[in-house]
């Protein structure tokens, strides 16, 4: 058994709760704000997919990690667009279209990766971005490092959420969103754009969720893999639902499935004999069973996942 | 011309052959357009797909064969508006449970070992399924998420048993021990690999349309699915008990595919046993437009489409992910094309359900 000391276990642990809640915030509030104009977005994955392969493309051709999230938003953005112009333009079904961009995605990046970079691509590394340092905080005991001394797009992250929230709660725009999902006929009364808002929040949510597959890529894995957006546009829309619709309960239950997640670290440095897939299916479990207590007494926008 | 022929098929078949004419000239525009050569890479598809009855039978049939139930699977599931997108877990929960019992000591050797895999296969999908169910009726959890989530946790469930209790004794591989002779599928010709699984598919496949078209569970299960509050009022029908038995029939159907692949073709439990087949059973139903019997036929379409695939990869070189994209816009033009009524156009009911309380 090794012996690590308490402290730098409790660091490793919080560092690796903070990595792993960053690309699900980043999805999981992209979800929230569609779902909160009445649509549901199954193929959240196949966007998250897309984006991990747009800042790949981005990084290596034209070099840096900023322009490599660019890229994945704009990666995320076409993917959505796909999906927005299939429910909304053409009224197809939210669900099957969702799990056909899923495999859209799926194929269309495993396929373009061997293209460009050829089979063994798998040696293709890039430059992680590089942390911003905090003064002093960062030098917090624990959650020091965890919480100031991260690549930039986790402070976006975690300020994305009381964002939102102020955006939903406080906003004019926020207010019509929200009227949409739950009357879009009283909203279209009133003089709502409703296809226009619903349209142009699907591409924001797009953008958000091609910037969480970007940070897989460029602050995490440093390589594409494919598919390795390994089921987070599935758990961002399961986190949305254990929030209950809400920005701020989102932002919570993300931390709380990363921390889950990172449980794996904890254990196998204690050396505890969990089997070690057992400690992945572990949040899984965790959120069927959290959606199970959130069921019954959660209310989602009064429209979801109808077609117009 | 082929077009106006076409027409005079039956209505499932009909699309079929319109969808695979589509894809006659558009995966060769695909092709190309990703920069392969089209015609050595097309030629390769038909040729390891349909190219010599060795193809059909060995490759086609066998690939086919999951795909039949995975897509009955689906067809059965939403048909009652129930949005079953796990039929990939409870596939290879099925797989799982048979393989369990297939290593039986007591079993191995017996010649009702097949027999006894594929129905507790059935009963492992069935009950996997069972969760979903049981947290959609109980609980109002969204049986898309939980469906997709239990996906997740089986195969880590799988991931996990291959390591532990079912790994082959030299704990060398991620793999289970091979099943014996007697416990597999017996095979339809000693020349090819096609196997017994494939005329339980069909036979699976004609029941269940059966079922559906002339029996009164069958008319439950479409009664709910085209408009639950008529069927609840005017029916009389229980639809949370309908939708709860639909679900578990779903999923049985599924784990009966994992049983088979198992059984028939793997002999092993190992962790890609499914190489998606739960998804595209997806992709198998909505081109059937969720009619059992149509499963048959876009079924086997899938399976050339999948067999020829792994042949364009082995000899023209171009990657099999390549079909997930044709895959993805067939889903795509249908849903758009013939936009499903009734059934897999709703709203989930749980949706319904917890916007407005229950017990009312």
């Amino acid at each position: 058994m090794l012996q690590i000391p308490s402290g730098t276990l409790a660091t490793a642990f919080a560092e690796a709760t903070v990595r792993t809640a960053t690309p699900l915030m980043l999805a999981s509030t992209g979800e929230l704000l569609i779902e909160r104009t009445g649509i549901i977005n199954i193929g959240l994955e196949g966007v998250i997919l897309g984006g991990a392969f747009g800042a790949l493309v981005g990084a290596t051709h034209w070099g840096g990690s900023a322009v490599g999230l660019g890229v994945s938003a704009c990666a995320g953005m076409l993917i959505a667009l796909v999906f927005a112009a299939a429910t909304l333009g053409m009224g197809a079904d939210q669900i099957i279209t969702g799990t056909a961009i899923t495999l859209l995605a799926l194929g269309g990046t495993g396929t373009l990766y061997r293209t460009i970079y050829g089979a063994t691509g798998s040696s293709l590394s890039i430059d992680t971005s590089a942390r911003l340092v905090i003064p002093l905080l960062s030098r917090l005991p624990v959650v020091g490092t965890a919480l100031f001394a991260q690549p930039p797009i986790t402070y976006v992250a975690f300020l994305l959420v009381p964002l939102i929230w102020w955006f939903l709660e406080r906003t004019h725009a926020g207010l019509a969103l929200r009227a949409i999902g739950e009357n879009p006929a009283a909203a279209l009364a009133a003089g709502v754009p409703v296809t226009r808002i619903r349209f142009l929040t699907t591409l924001v949510s797009g953008a958000l969720g091609g910037v969480a597959g970007g940070v897989l890529v460029l602050s995490q894995a440093g390589t594409f893999v494919e598919g390795m957006s390994a089921g987070r546009g599935f758990i961002a829309i399961a986190i949305v639902v254990l929030g209950r619709w809400h920005p701020l309960g989102v932002g919570l239950a993300a931390f709380l499935f990363a921390a889950t997640t990172s449980l794996q670290y904890v254990t196998q440095a204690l050396g505890i004999n969990v089997p070690y897939q057992l400690i992945l299916a572990l949040p899984y479990v965790l959120t069927l069973a959290a959606l199970a207590g959130v069921g019954g007494r959660a209310t989602p926008p009064a429209t979801l996942a109808r077609v117009e | 011309m082929i077009g106006r022929g076409l027409a005079y098929l039956p209505e499932p078949l009909r699309r079929v052959g319109y969808v695979s004419l589509i894809l006659g000239i558009g995966i060769p525009l695909l092709l190309r357009a990703l920069g392969f050569e089209a015609g050595p890479a097309a030629a390769a598809l038909l040729r390891g797909s349909v190219g010599s009855a060795y193809a059909i039978t060995s490759a086609t049939l066998v690939r086919a064969t999951p795909l039949i139930l995975t897509g009955l699977s689906v067809a059965i599931a939403f048909r009652a508006g129930v949005f079953n997108i796990g039929a990939e877990g409870q596939l290879l929960a099925g797989a799982a449970a048979a393989t369990a019992v297939s290593l039986l000591p007591t079993l191995s050797h017996s010649r009702w070992s097949p027999l006894v895999a594929l129905v507790i296969g059935a009963v492992g999908g069935g009950l996997w399924a069972g969760i979903a169910a049981l947290l959609r009726a109980r609980f109002h959890v969204l049986e898309v998420i939980s469906t997709i989530l239990l996906n997740f946790v089986a195969a880590y469930l799988v991931g996990y048993l291959v390591r532990g209790p079912l790994q082959e004794p030299l704990h060398i591989y991620p793999q289970s021990s091979t099943i014996a002779v007697v416990a597999r599928l017996p095979r339809i010709l000693p020349s090819s690999r096609l196997h017994v699984g494939f005329l339980i598919a069909i036979f699976v496949a004609v029941a269940a349309w059966w079922t559906v078209r002339f029996t009164a569970a069958g008319f439950r299960l479409r009664a709910i699915g085209a408009n639950p509050d008529a069927a609840r009022v005017a029916g009389e029908i229980d639809v949370a008990r309908t939708g709860t038995r639909a679900f578990i029939v779903s999923g049985a159907i599924a784990g009966l595919a994992g049983a088979i692949e198992v059984t028939g073709v793997t002999f092993a439990l190992y962790e890609n046993i499914s190489p998606g087949y739960g998804y595209t059973g997806i992709a198998v139903a909505l081109l059937a437009r969720l009619d059992a019997g149509g499963v048959i036929a876009s079924g086997l379409l899938f399976g050339v489409l999948e067999a020829g695939a792994s042949a364009m990869q082995r000899d023209a070189g171009v990657p099999a992910v390549v079909v997930s994209i044709i895959e993805a816009f067939i889903i795509l033009g249908l849903v758009v094309a013939w936009p499903l009524h009734g059934a897999a156009r709703r709203t989930p009911r749980v949706l319904q359900e917890v916007a407005t309380p229950a017990d009312q």
